[in-house]
């Protein structure tokens, strides 16, 4: 996978609900909240205080520090899925108990652990291929064959 | 992969029926997810079943509440019957029943609909206690205890106050303990990992139950996810201190468990607090500090008329209530502007015993149960500007409704209550050095 044309980056750490997708990143230097934070109805990011206030991650690759708050951050990211707007796939730096049992319940394929700090190296926008099955993140950069 | 027992494997395989399968699914998934080596066994779990939202209503219509016991308390797509419940479990804070009909602009469906969930619930053996605080009224868990418990400002007091044991757990994860009781063995389990990180050093002493929330507002923007340690004079905590500290800790970051050597049960000394571990360079908390954290609470404020007034996030204490009755004593609410004091039910009987909820109700007040505008997403009718003496409610509430919020003392609500103004300011600081 490294010898991919136009590879910019290969983050490595471990794949904790399975799957492989591609899509644009959506990055988060804050940590976000569940409940409270984001509106299941829309996907998006409603916690006035936060830098993605108003913005929607459905079909995104959310990347994240992790999560805060409330314990109903995985029933809010379930109801995410049952309701259509889940972002694409979850990438985040923290492994805590509220993101874990939230990236499963959200059944997208998610990667933590890493070598290095996803939320630093990955820029909104970026086209990433999440590859949970092999605990890998490649991040293209945002135009194919263009540096960022 | 995590180790199971015998018994485990057992549950796994179905010998306990589908149910406890898809459980013992979930949370092996879920300790894989975390890492844990093997689950621990609990007998006290504090989840929500019962709560109304728009995705358990979809999945109650098209198989009622089997259907959203499986896919939302288990992850599960299969038709399963929901068995009893394995092990004491409660039902935690969920919407508004019966007393907020014609106060409120709440879904009458809702409310059916939760009244529905309560009945076939209770019938398999939850305790409806209906309250972010079940250590109030009736769960209160030992020390050392391994628990499986929902509601961030309950982990920590539970972690933190009690001694008790526990992750952050969520929908599906209590729901899979509550018919298995087991619980991923990780985290807040271990002992390891209840040590504190972080060294906190209060030049203030805190002059009451506002400071305690300032305070935890401060720390948990300050360390995040990790286990501060608090030192300084700080004056001896009650009950709703420590509640209103750990839910705003619990707001700002997310603080599970922390230690205040001498008053917190893990804690007997500051060594101890840290594992015998060197303590780390602290950080300061001051009034510049206090200041901030006071103007960050009260950034969302604009206009100073005033429509509502909330009191009781955590669900109120005995004594708060009580202070917001005497504080209302002999006095009316200014018209258009309403007063609402969230409490368990259990506690509101002690309430009209003790005749507060009648002199609240006189004055034009109400004391109500089992939510808060936060978990129903509902205030009065018109809400543009609300005041509470809540951290936590100020900071959740101005996002899930789109108003303007007002932090104060519980006596400064209470004001704005009568006059319909905002008149709070900050109290002096009791600095120590």
């Amino acid at each position: 996978m490294t010898s991919v044309a136009g590879t910019r980056l290969v983050l490595r750490g471990r794949g904790i609900v399975p799957g492989r997708v591609a899509g644009r990143a959506l990055v988060s230097h804050e940590t976000i909240s569940g409940w409270g934070g984001i509106e299941p109805a829309t996907g998006t990011i409603i916690e006035r205080r936060h830098e993605l206030y108003g913005v929607c991650f459905t079909g995104k690759v959310l990347v994240f520090p992790g999560a805060k708050g409330s314990s109903g951050w995985s029933g809010f990211f379930q109801s995410t899925r049952l309701m259509g707007t889940a972002p694409l796939a979850m990438v985040f730096t923290n492994l805590t108990t509220k993101a874990a049992l939230g990236a499963i319940v959200t059944r997208v394929p998610t990667v933590t652990e890493f070598d290095d700090d996803p939320v630093a190296k990955i820029t909104t926008g970026d086209r990433v291929e999440v590859d949970a099955d092999n605990g890998l993140v490649v991040v293209y950069g945002p135009r194919p064959g263009h540096p960022r | 992969m995590v180790t199971l027992t015998d018994e485990e494997k057992a549950m796994r395989d179905g010998r306990d029926g589908d149910a406890v399968a898809a459980a013992m699914d979930l949370l092996i998934r879920y300790a894989d997810a975390l890492g844990a080596a093997h689950l621990c066994e609990t007998r006290n779990v504090a989840g929500t079943n019962t709560q109304p939202s728009p995705a358990k209503t979809k999945l109650f219509e098209e198989g009622g509440w089997s259907k959203a016991f499986a896919v939302i308390s288990l992850d599960c797509d299969d038709d399963i019957e929901v068995p009893p419940m394995k092990v004491p479990t409660c039902q935690l804070q969920h919407g508004f029943g019966d007393d907020a009909l014609g106060i409120m602009p709440y879904s009458e469906r809702n409310i059916e609909l939760q009244a529905d969930a309560e009945s076939f619930y209770s019938s398999k053996g939850v305790n409806v206690l209906a309250t972010c605080t079940p250590y109030q009224v009736g769960n209160l868990p030992t020390y050392g205890e391994h628990i499986a418990w929902m509601e961030s400002s309950a982990v920590v007091y539970a972690n933190s106050v009690l001694g008790a044991r526990t992750n952050c757990e969520g929908g599906a994860s209590t729901g899979s303990a509550s018919i298995t009781g087991r619980i991923p063995c990780w985290g807040n389990h271990l002992v390891e990992n209840r040590y504190g990180t972080h060294l906190i050093e209060s030049g203030l002493r805190m002059t009451g139950f506002q400071d305690w929330g300032m305070f935890g507002y401060f720390v948990g923007d300050a360390v995040q996810e990790a286990r501060p340690v608090m030192v300084g004079d700080l004056g001896q905590p009650d009950l709703a201190d420590l509640k209103h500290f750990g839910a705003a800790a619990a707001s700002s970051g997310g603080v599970e468990m922390y230690h205040i050597p001498g008053r917190t049960p893990d804690a007997p000394t500051l060594e101890a607090a840290f594992g015998g571990a060197a303590p780390p360079e602290p950080l300061r908390y001051g009034e510049a500090e206090r200041r901030a954290i006071y103007d960050s609470l009260n950034s969302i404020g604009n206009s100073e008329d005033i429509d509502f007034v909330l009191i009781g996030c955590p669900h109120a204490s005995l004594e708060q209530i009580g202070r917001v009755a005497r504080a209302l004593e002999g006095r009316t609410l200014s018209a258009g502007t309403e007063l609402w004091v969230m409490t368990p039910r259990a506690l509101r009987a002690v309430s009209d015993r003790n005749g507060w909820t009648a002199t609240i109700e006189r004055a034009g007040g109400r004391v109500l149960t089992d939510s808060c505008p936060a978990m129903s997403r509902v205030a009065p009718t018109g809400t543009k500007v609300f005041a509470t003496d809540s951290a936590k409610q100020a900071h959740y509430l101005p996002a899930i409704l789109g108003i303007e919020a007002w932090f104060g003392t519980t006596e400064e609500c209470v004001d704005a209550a009568v006059t319909g103004r905002w008149r709070g300011s900050l109290t002096p600081a009791a600095v120590v050095r």
